[in-house]
């Protein structure tokens, strides 16, 4: 994964709140593979007529937005569904991060597994930051090493799991790390069997489901 | 004098059980007992392919089928390729791997978070993922149950286990008793609207109180299911001896002595008294009414004889456009009465209320009487369905003019043909109310499945009480 230092880019607003992951990518477009790209479906609903053409109230797609990697919304953004495909639409979209007063735990983690930067600030400085974009602000910088976000006069720190943190700023993926640990997995597992023996299931026969 | 052991609450207990290591950083490796996975799991089967991995543990791996199977065509045909791909992309990942499967025509085929628990694979004690977000459900039974992404799930299938980091815990009491003609979904409305939707993010949840004690399994299972829309990591209520009833006999729990001997471990599992929580919320069960939703978010949910709110009085401007923005998409006005807004179909089933209980609830009020819209109605898997047919409920629910359909997330997830068409309201007993959810441009309000079938008789939304005087 590529690791996450400092963003300088182009963001965009937007101003809602409860942008749930079905929003970010309607269930309908959850059966294509990944290979095909879903930043096309991102937030499809909200920036696509039924003939395809894009809204004209589209938060997305208006010209001056073009090029954005940093998505500043409200609060409770990713909530609901667990579907990863809502992280690789925003990744497939060309975003690096996404800066709100909160996050669905289950997005936020999966966001960190796709190199994306689920940075929390608080619902006032959204606010000023969401006003700043309307007011034509365009690049700002996140800058992960300091947990800081400047946009024009404005500075603000943000929140973000310090292992989290970590994670995003080598590239790290879990799985290596995991696969390190297979004996005490393996050693855990056989004494757990011990002291836990109802909390097994028989191998599968023939008969079972 | 030797130091007394911290007293733990009941998730300290599933916690501590299941480290295998923890880091200097905080991060907890914890032991995953069980997996289930679905069609929709194909992404991170596809990442084990790309790395040429095998499932590690495939005894403890569970695949279902239940997002994207059909409920209303002969022998469960599937015309759409795409959809039919993704039934057998499941069953053949299961079948690569040597998992349990619960396919499309296995008679115990169902929603994943009904046929755990029916078929005894969720017990007491277990930590439970899948990449689903309703899996905090299982928490019913006192079991560490939460969903999880594609890349966590590839993580499992290859380790059987998972990085965590330790959320904080938060316990929900509701003393007294729920009052006739509310249950356990609209007690799950009050504490989300109460708290929001992201009022237990990174929290444990766990809900207690004599109104807690005091519900079903299935209403424990509705009360957990709903736990993810207050934002919650996971829910749970204690085990007791509601909880080991309900397991008895199941057929992959413990049989005989082991039974015994794992019920002995279940009930130490409850947590210490004067053990600490992070956050304490409180309700009073008498004060919960039938609720609704009105919005597009599970936290815009009211008693249904209240009024929808006007966003000209909300307390500040973020929340006065979230407003706005919900009765935009509704087509709802400020200051209607919710007992006034019509209604174009029901839908009564997933994971939330899909159980013998919830059905029963439904056919109580519709029994003898006919629906004024049309409507759906998908037991939540397929011994639910035998079991309600030999009740007679399929024929309640058909003489009110509702279809009784075959058992899947059908029209929750707008991802298998179930879909309410684009500007329709639907009274739904789902959970989520979100844009788009139950199909594009559908509105969909969420309520218990009482009201529901009182939403189907009225043809708007109605309250359930006076439909039950006189009814047992």
């Amino acid at each position: 994964m590529q690791p996450f230092t400092t963003l300088a880019a182009p963001a965009c607003p937007l101003p809602l709140a409860n942008v749930d992951t079905d929003q970010l990518i309607p269930a309908r477009f959850m059966k294509r593979p990944r290979s095909e790209g879903y930043g096309r479906f991102l937030l499809h609903d909200l920036r696509f007529t039924e003939d395809g053409t894009v809204r004209p109230d589209s938060p997305l797609d208006r010209p001056e937005r073009a090029g954005a990697r940093v998505l500043v919304a409200r609060r409770n953004f990713g909530s609901g569904s667990s579907r990863e495909a809502a992280v690789y639409a925003l990744v497939d979209a060309g975003f690096r991060c996404v800066l709100a007063p909160s996050f669905g735990d289950i997005f936020a983690s999966n966001a960190v597994n796709n190199g994306l930067l689920p940075a929390r600030l608080e619902e006032r400085e959204i606010e000023q930051l969401l006003a700043w974009l309307e007011q034509g602000g365009r690049d700002l910088t996140v800058d992960l090493e300091a947990c800081a976000v400047r946009a024009g006069n404005h500075r603000f720190g943000f929140a973000i799991d310090p292992v989290w943190r970590t994670k995003l700023l080598n590239g790290w993926n879990d799985l290596d790390l995991t696969l390190s640990h297979a004996e005490a997995i393996a050693a855990f597992a056989e004494a757990d069997a011990r002291r836990r023996p109802w909390a097994g299931l028989p191998p599968l026969g023939p008969e079972a489901g | 004098m030797a130091e007394a052991p911290p007293r733990r609450t009941l998730f300290d207990k599933l916690w501590d059980a299941h480290v295998v290591l923890t880091r200097e950083d905080g991060q907890s490796l914890l032991w995953i007992d069980r997996h289930f996975f679905h069609e929709g799991s194909h992404h991170a089967f596809a990442q084990l392919r790309a790395r040429g991995a095998k499932v590690a543990r495939p005894a403890l791996n569970i695949g279902v089928a239940d997002h994207y199977v059909p409920t209303r065509t002969p022998q469960r045909s599937i015309a759409d390729s795409g959809i039919a791909g993704m039934v057998q992309g499941l069953e053949a990942n299961a079948r690569a791997h040597g998992t349990r499967l619960y396919g499309l025509h296995d008679p115990r085929q169902g929603i994943v978070h009904v046929v755990g628990p029916e078929q005894g694979l969720t017990l007491p004690g277990l930590t439970i993922v899948c990449g689903d977000s309703h899996t905090s459900t299982h928490g019913a039974f006192g079991a560490l149950a939460f969903g999880i992404g594609a890349s966590e799930v590839a993580h499992v299938l290859m380790t059987q286990t998972l990085w965590q980091r330790k959320p904080k815990r938060m316990r929900v009491t509701v003393e007294g008793t729920l009052p006739a003609g509310t249950g356990a979904k609209d007690l799950a409305l009050a504490i989300i609207a109460r708290i929001g939707a992201d009022g237990a993010q990174g929290h444990a949840v766990e809900y207690t109180g004599s109104a807690v004690r005091g519900l079903s399994m299935e209403g424990r299972l509705t009360l957990c299911n709903m736990a993810i829309e207050s934002g919650a990591r996971c829910g749970m209520v204690a085990p007791d001896a509601t909880t080991v009833g309900f397991l008895r006999g199941r057929p992959l729990a413990p049989q005989g002595a082991a039974f015994e001997q794992a019920a002995e471990a279940w009930l130490a599992l409850p947590g210490d008294a004067g053990a600490e929580f992070d956050r304490e919320v409180s309700l009073q069960a008498g004060e919960i009414a039938p609720i609704v939703t009105w919005g597009v978010s599970p936290e815009d949910a009211l008693p249904v004889t209240a009024a929808i709110p006007d966003p000209d009085r909300a307390n500040d401007p973020s929340r006065a456009a979230q407003i706005r923005d919900a009765l935009d998409y509704m087509g709802l006005r400020p200051g209607q009465r919710l007992e006034e807004v019509p209604i174009d179909r029901v839908f009564i089933g997933s994971c939330t209320n899909s159980r013998i209980e919830d059905l029963r609830a439904a056919a109580a009020v519709l029994a003898g009487r006919k629906a004024r819209v049309p409507g759906l109605v998908s037991p939540g898997s397929s011994l639910v369905k035998r079991q309600a047919e030999q009740e007679g409920l399929d024929r309640i629910f058909r003489e009110a003019g509702l279809e009784w359909v075959e058992s899947g997330c059908s029209m929750c997830v707008g991802m298998n043909g179930d879909l309410v068409p684009a500007g329709e309201r639907c009274a739904s007993t789902t959970n989520r109310n979100f844009k788009g959810r139950q199909g594009k441009g559908a509105r969909t309000h969420l309520m218990s499945p009482a009201m529901v079938a009182a939403a189907a008789l009225a043809g708007h939304i109605a309250d359930v009480r006076p439909m039950l005087e006189g009814r047992s």
